[in-house]
């Protein structure tokens, strides 16, 4: 992306004397999201209504726990493209290290009485073994291989937690989390914003730990496993711990995520274990832009306010009233959701955060892109 | 031993179906690298459109005798129409974005469960099958069902007829040689993407037939069905080695035996989390599968 | 001497880019219509990238006439059909597949009878081994699949990409032989760095360097002088391979090669 647009800037430089601040105008607008996140840290004291965005005020209750729940989900899949957009590793099992956060810091809570932030640390601690382990053993299969490996390991531990082993999971139910040992400026509706800020903490925390790895140079490694595993090879360099140390922080970032839901929501649900859980996932970093800095963070913000919405309106009156031909497919979420995810990748390769390049690629005043701008088709 | 017995006829025919979908599965994968996440959708098309025939859409079809054979047919053809719709039309214009195509079956994989779902209820439709087959027949001691024996020799014909089709025809030819290098099948004249779209019928008739038999298996068909069995068979192709149709017979029949035995010996759903267990250690033992060929 | 006559190639400013790298900046070649043309040209100048150009094997641009007819547009398949064999750099031989099996891929139906006799006259011991799969082959004997599957279907032009790379020295002589038995009746475009069969078979040749065409004219001609001849290959003209290339054995690939074929299905 980068390497693709700088000569095209260095060119209009020489026949455009304005060219060179249009330039520096462009690299700061590339940190367009960053004011956008300043933006949420006043959001809690906004009284300001988004009619059709949301209900209500922005500050409400129900809003800041909708956004909450955006910001986690943002978080969750600028974690999880460590492994597609980073490192090239497409796992069809994240939602099991996001439920292992939830499920250990819930279980140790309730079983063992141990106060929230011993059990959420021992939670955190069960997700970096728990994606340890499993990914040593399913890195030892390469490509897609690995994808169906990694969907059979969380189909297993799914099936384990719905069976409900011991009464410790409460199976389809799931279990909510005691109240008494939560911090008392978690609980409550009064107490909102702090989750919201703990939300919040949780998106920066990923967005960092993401953005200074991948700079670091294992993130360099990273991004030479994803583009060709052999020639990472050929350097004298093993990609499986490499790509075993991507697995785990991922794994590890999904964990704290699920802790952050844990609080969010006051349960364990085992909806989080479910293969359509990690594919909400992969639909969210498609969405906005795998491989990008800020592009799954934006996915996850959107899937999971329109996931909302489009629920909102699959029950509305508007729907019901439509011919059955339309109104069937609508009533189904998951309907439009695959919908959505196939129209995405034909209509927006690259995602959400690709858009504003492309519309600028096709005006006819610039018909002579530069080739690598121009996408396969 | 009448347990065992029983067990064990239970476990191939769970197998069978496997192998209906995990063949399709593996040579669409060994041909185009493509992981086709739709495969458990076109099974339950082929399960639903056997349905829909049987209860008398389709005039002559039925859930009796030569009736049923009828709306099998019936169902196959539906999902073989479908799986090559779903290579023509989703995953031929992604031909050179390999993982784009992987996406795409994704997003397919969840629509089409969710529209059966929507059209026909999220609920499991009865599946009576026709009474020739919802006997039982005595062997050992054990009473099994006869639609055990139907599902096993259905998935064997299919792989006879797949031996067959790869190792006798010239169409089986160029995708053996198509596994190996698709770009020297090209330099060689062949036009490749035609064997796509015949590995995609192939293997969406397969899978509808696995469809259509499953609903006599289970006695009944759901929207979820296909979704659920396309992960055992996931796990299938990689036991038996990723693109080895042997290997994938095979791995069919030890995950669906595993799985039985394991469910009936220990608790419920114990099985099936066995068998993923049992896939890590056989990787921690031989990365590369049963049959030890490149995954 | 008549004027010459029409070439049966001509390749105009190929280009081809992959992943974002330029291999070809503009490659001119001519492949006369009768005895044989060598692409010269050191590691990694892009004999083979042009090669699989010519034949849409990779994306590319600029203009491929075979006889007089503008090529560029066809996909891989239909080129191959007018009349092009094509013995690729790695051999292409279809490992699992038996001998016999990769000569029946090479057939092409509704266009006429195999030529078979042809095939076994040339290479009696390919009958022989008609039912052993190819990979357990030696590398000459699969040179000899590759270059038979060239021969089954009359075509016009005959492509060898490095058919003596990696070979013993009897079954280089053996290939030699063959290619200049099969040049008496169709034109071959041969990519080689054996300067000594360079000197034997081929009549033209043209040399690359960096993607671009650098050199064109007469075989002999270029390889009498050997000021040239070092210059544009690296080596001296006594048919000495060049300092880099890998003793006989199996084909060693280069990270670079590989990176070219992966992004290949990337783009």
């Amino acid at each position: 992306m980068t390497t693709a647009t700088q000569p095209r800037g260095r060119a209009r430089t020489a026949d455009q004397p304005v060219a060179g601040r249009s330039e520096r105008l462009r690299r700061a607008t590339r940190w367009w999201p960053l004011p956008m996140l300043s933006v949420l840290f006043v959001v809690p004291f906004g009284a300001l209504p988004l009619p059709g965005l949301l209900d209500g005020p922005i500050g409400s209750p129900g809003n800041l726990q909708l956004l909450a729940l955006c910001l986690v989900f943002g978080g969750l899949a600028t974690g999880y493209d460590l492994l597609l957009g980073r490192t090239g590793l497409l796992s069809f099992g994240h939602a099991l290290y996001f439920a292992a956060g939830t499920y250990a810091t819930n279980t140790v809570m309730l079983e063992a009485g141990l106060p929230f932030a011993v059990s959420a640390l021992l939670g955190l601690l069960a997700g970096v073994a728990l994606s340890a382990l499993l990914g040593a053993v399913g890195l030892r299969v390469g490509g897609i291989g690995f994808s169906m490996v990694t969907l059979a390991f969380a189909q297993a531990a799914s099936i384990l937690v719905q069976r409900d082993p011991g009464g410790v999971t409460g199976g389809e139910e799931g279990r909510a989390a005691p109240a008494d040992r939560l911090p008392a400026s978690l609980v409550g509706i009064e107490h909102t914003a702090n989750l919201y800020w703990v939300a919040l903490a949780y998106l920066v925390v990923v967005l960092a730990v993401v953005q200074w790895t991948v700079c670091s140079p294992i993130g360099r490694v990273w991004e030479g496993i994803k583009e060709n595993e052999r020639r990472v090879e050929v350097l004298g360099l093993r990609p499986y711990g490499f790509k075993l140390a991507a697995f785990v922080l991922a794994g590890t970032l999904a964990a704290l995520g699920g802790i952050v839901y844990l609080l969010l929501t006051g349960g364990a649900t085992p909806r989080t274990t479910t293969s359509d859980f990690t594919l909400s996932l992969l639909v969210m970093v498609v969405l906005g832009g795998s491989g990008t800095r800020w592009g799954p963070m934006i996915g996850g913000i959107l899937y999971t306010w329109a996931d909302q919405r489009l629920g909102d309106l699959a029950g509305s009156g508007a729907v019901a009233a439509l011919p059955s031909v339309v109104r069937v497919p609508l009533s189904q979420p998951l309907f439009l959701l695959g919908a959505l995810f196939v129209a995405v990748i034909y209509v927006l390769p690259g995602g959400v955060v690709r858009l504003p390049a492309r519309l600028r690629a096709a005006r006819p005043s610039r018909t002579a892109a530069d080739p690598e701008e121009v996408l396969p088709s | 031993m009448a347990t065992v017995v029983l067990l064990t006829f239970t476990g191939l025919g769970l197998g069978a179906l496997y192998f209906l979908i995990a063949s399709g599965l593996s040579l669409i994968f060994g041909l185009m690298d493509v992981l086709n996440f739709a495969h458990g959708a076109l099974l339950s098309i082929g399960a639903y459109g056997t349905w829909w025939a049987a209860f008398g859409h389709l005039p002559g079809a039925g859930f009796g005798g030569a009736g049923f054979v009828l709306a099998v047919v019936f169902g196959t053809a539906v999902g073989t129409v479908a799986a090559v719709f779903l290579e023509v039309a989703v995953i031929r214009p992604l031909y050179t974005r390999p993982r784009e195509q992987i996406l795409a079956t994704v997003g397919v994989g969840l629509a089409v469960p969710a529209l059966l779902s929507a059209v026909w209820g999220a609920d499991a439709r009865p599946f009576p099958g026709p009474k020739a087959l919802s006997g039982t027949f005595g062997v050992l001691g054990a009473e099994v069902p006869l639609n055990r024996p139907v599902l096993i020799g259905a998935a064997l014909v299919v792989l006879v007829a797949l031996k067959v089709f790869l190792g006798r025809t010239r169409h089986g030819l160029v995708v053996r040689a198509g596994v190996e290098d698709r770009a020297m099948v090209t330099a060689l004249g062949i036009d490749v993407r035609r064997a796509f779209t015949l590995v995609f019928a192939l293997g969406g008739a397969a899978a509808a037939l696995g469809g259509a038999l499953g609903g006599l298996y289970f006695g009944s068909v759901d929207p979820g069905q296909g979704t659920s069995l396309l992960i055992f068979a996931f796990v299938v192709v990689v036991t038996g080695g990723m693109n080895s149709l042997t290997g994938t017979a095979l791995a069919s029949v030890a995950v669906g035996l595993v799985q039985q035995f394991a469910n009936y010996y220990t608790t419920a759903g114990l099985g099936d989390v066995a068998v993923v267990v049992l896939l890590a250690a056989l990787l921690l033992v031989r990365p590369r599968g049963l049959t030890g060929r490149l995954a | 001497m008549t004027p010459a006559p029409a070439p049966l190639l001509s390749v105009r400013d190929l280009r081809v880019v992959i992943g974002g790298r330029h291999i070809l900046h503009g490659v001119d070649l001519t492949v006369a219509a009768s005895g044989t043309t060598a692409l010269l040209g050191r590691n990694g100048a892009g004999k083979t990238t042009t090669v699989r150009g010519v034949l849409g094997l990779v994306p590319r641009t600029g203009s491929v006439q075979l006889a007089g007819e503008e090529t560029v547009r066809l996909p891989t398949h239909v080129l191959v059909r007018r009349g092009i064999g094509y013995a690729p750099e790695d051999r292409g031989v279809f490992a699992a597949l038996s001998v016999a099996e990769n000569l029946r891929l090479a057939e092409r139906p509704g266009a006429g009878e195999p030529d078979y006799d042809l095939v076994h006259e040339l290479f009696p011991e390919l009958a022989r081994r008609a039912r052993q799969a190819a990979g357990t082959l030696s590398g000459g004997q699969q040179q000899m699949v590759a270059i038979a599957r060239t021969l089954l279907n009359g075509n016009r032009l005959i492509i060898a990409d490095e058919p003596t790379k990696g070979l013993a020295p009897k079954a280089v002589t053996e290939v030699a032989r063959v290619l200049e038995r099969v040049a008496e009746t169709v034109p071959v475009l041969l990519v080689e760095q054996n300067l000594a069969l360079v000197r034997r078979l081929a009549r033209h040749c043209a040399v690359l360097a960096d993607g671009r065409t650098v050199h064109q004219g007469p075989a002999a001609e270029l390889l009498a002088d050997a000021e040239a001849a070092r210059r544009l290959l690296g080596v001296g003209s006594t048919g000495h391979r060049g300092p880099a290339r890998t003793p006989a054995g199996p084909p060693v690939r280069t990270a670079a090669h590989d990176a070219a074929r992966t992004t290949e299905a990337d783009t």
